[in-house]
């Protein structure tokens, strides 16, 4: 039985009270969403908020539909399993439907957020544990101590990213808008990320992410997310790649994207991927060509570390065969790719 | 401690608990409905699977203080609602798992049964992948899933009024005159192979 420190619950009905009071709680108070993600933690004593926000009643955190001519809103509240099975989200960002329909299982996607999942903790093996599991080993760098257990001598956090729905959003220039004591702001998803494991992420403790804006596609959107997990049912992923493709009238690649998730503290994105698929016709052998050609480079460009669930070996291993399977799922819209 | 009103199976409960008990808790350890199980309590295993105004959630994650006024359905209420419907006896999905030997320890049943019941509610017809899907998120260590899935599929034929398909000890049981020919031509060979050249 894993027992809930002990903590006092808020539920602010307007936007503003709820930023007001992070601001005056500040270190002692967190936010809360959807919880899949921050009470396992604190089960796990990882936080100890004197004080829980809940952004349950706050009506504009809610549902999808137009930001704007062009753009698409989901309010950061809104449900992953809803974001899976919106018409406009798949019209638009298919990689993000999918995605979100790959997280977790049933019963923590209905639970689990959108903002919850962009904004998840990074996770590690030395990390995600019980207080009484990680006093025995002295703790670590993110939590209460001074040693990383999965770099000899490492003095910097290497805990995974392991948001599913972050490289889709990433591969569709997605922005989020953060509402705190100075007002909005908008940020673009790439300019989110630091390559930290302790905090992976620029937004300030008294920030509360509103919404995900998404730009419209056009008929020439490609997109699929590939994720590789031990169990399909309900597992975080060992690697997860975001595939996008804009074709122009020809079925040629005009633009592509590649982003991987679950290999270090950072989403990371494939370099060139868009200059080796230019040009290059659908549904042809030159298109399986640049693929394999985009696999390599992933392959150069990952590092996984032996901190999550899986041989590290392994798991780079099946990052070109994840990302040239992503690639052509995105072509022929058989997305996603999940083989469990 | 917070006072809480809920909406437990139908009824209207008023119960006061700790501001920092999930739902869990507050089920088994103030209202005594053991159904819902703890069984990891960290949101892997889905024996704590709970209907939250209709659809399934994990009662050892959601916070007791944020269910104020929504209804929950335990395994407790499936009985009772499908009588107060007009139905006699338990739910069918209920029967169905007990005529399918859908359990062996029966730790993870409550959760699984609530996933199917909502998973009907929402879908009169669902296919075998539509019913893994929906039941992805309840572990079981013991039955190997067929039988479960085949309840399910027993569950929506009754409702649709079909013929159920051949479950899978069924469709691999071999009948009786065909076990006896095969041990008759067996011995036979065997005879042959003791004879003489």
């Amino acid at each position: 039985m894993l027992r809930l420190p002990n903590f006092e619950v808020r539920t602010p009905e307007r936007l503003d009270e709820a930023v007001a009071l992070l601001a005056e709680l500040g270190e002692g108070a967190r936010v809360i969403a959807g919880g899949t993600d921050l009470v396992p933690n604190m089960k796990h004593e990882l936080f100890t908020p004197r004080v829980l926000v809940s952004l349950a009643r706050l009506p504009e955190l809610r549902g999808i539909g137009d930001a704007g001519p062009g753009w698409l809103r989901i309010g950061a509240m809104t449900s992953l399993a809803d974001v899976a099975a919106d018409a406009r989200v798949e019209q638009h960002a298919p990689a993000l439907a999918q995605a979100a329909g790959l997280v977790a299982g049933p019963q923590l996607r209905t639970m689990g957020t959108l903002g919850g999942n962009v904004l998840l903790d990074t996770r590690c093996q030395w990390y995600n544990q019980t207080y009484f599991w990680r006093e025995a080993l002295g703790f670590c760098l993110k939590k209460d101590g001074t040693l990383c257990h999965v770099v000899e001598g490492g003095s910097k956090c290497v805990a995974a990213a392991s948001n599913d729905t972050a490289p889709a959003l990433m591969t569709v220039r997605a922005e989020l808008v953060f509402a705190g004591p100075d007002g909005r702001r908008v940020t673009p998803i790439d300019d989110l990320w630091i390559a930290d494991g302790i905090a992976n992420k620029k937004c300030g403790r008294d920030e509360i992410l509103v919404e995900v804006r998404l730009p419209h596609s056009g008929s020439g959107h490609r997109g699929a997310y590939g994720k590789l997990r031990d169990r399909g049912s309900i597992d975080f992923p060992l690697l997860g790649v975001a595939v996008k493709l804009e074709l122009n009238t020809e079925d040629a690649v005009a633009d592509a994207d590649v982003v991987l998730t679950a290999l270090q503290a950072r989403p990371v994105r494939i370099k060139r991927a868009s200059e080796l698929l230019r040009g290059v016709r659908i549904g042809t052998e030159a298109f399986l060509a640049a693929a394999r050609g985009v696999a390599e480079q992933a392959h150069k460009q990952a590092h996984p570390m032996p901190n999550i669930p899986g041989d590290a070996d392994w798991r780079r291993a099946m990052v070109p065969v994840y990302v040239r399977r992503t690639l052509e799922a995105a072509a022929t819209r058989a997305g996603p790719v999940h083989a469990v | 401690m917070r006072v809480l009103n809920l909406l437990i199976n139908g009824d209207r409960v008023e119960v006061a608990a700790p501001e920092h008990w999930t739902l869990l808790e507050v089920l088994r350890y103030e209202l005594g409905l053991t159904g819902s199980k703890q069984g990891c309590d960290k949101g892997d295993c889905g024996a704590c699977t709970v209907l939250l105004d209709g659809k399934p959630v994990l009662a050892c994650l959601t916070l007791a203080a944020l269910c104020e006024g929504r209804a929950v359905t335990t395994i407790e209420g499936l009985l009772p609602a499908h009588v107060k419907a007009g139905g006699t006896g338990p739910d069918p999905v209920q029967a169905a798992f007990d005529e399918c030997g859908a359990l062996q320890c029966g730790f993870c049943q409550p959760g699984m049964m609530l996933s199917a019941r909502a998973l009907l509610d929402r879908n009169a017809c669902p296919t075998r992948a539509e019913i893994k899907d929906a039941l992805a998120g309840n572990l079981c260590r013991c039955t190997g899933y067929t039988q479960i899935f085949e309840a399910v599929e027993l569950a929506i034929a009754r409702r649709i009024g079909i013929e159920p398909a051949p479950r899978a000890w069924e469709a691999q049981r071999m009948p009786a005159d065909e076990a006896e020919r095969r041990a008759r031509e067996f011995a036979e060979a065997r005879e042959r192979q003791k004879e003489p050249r």
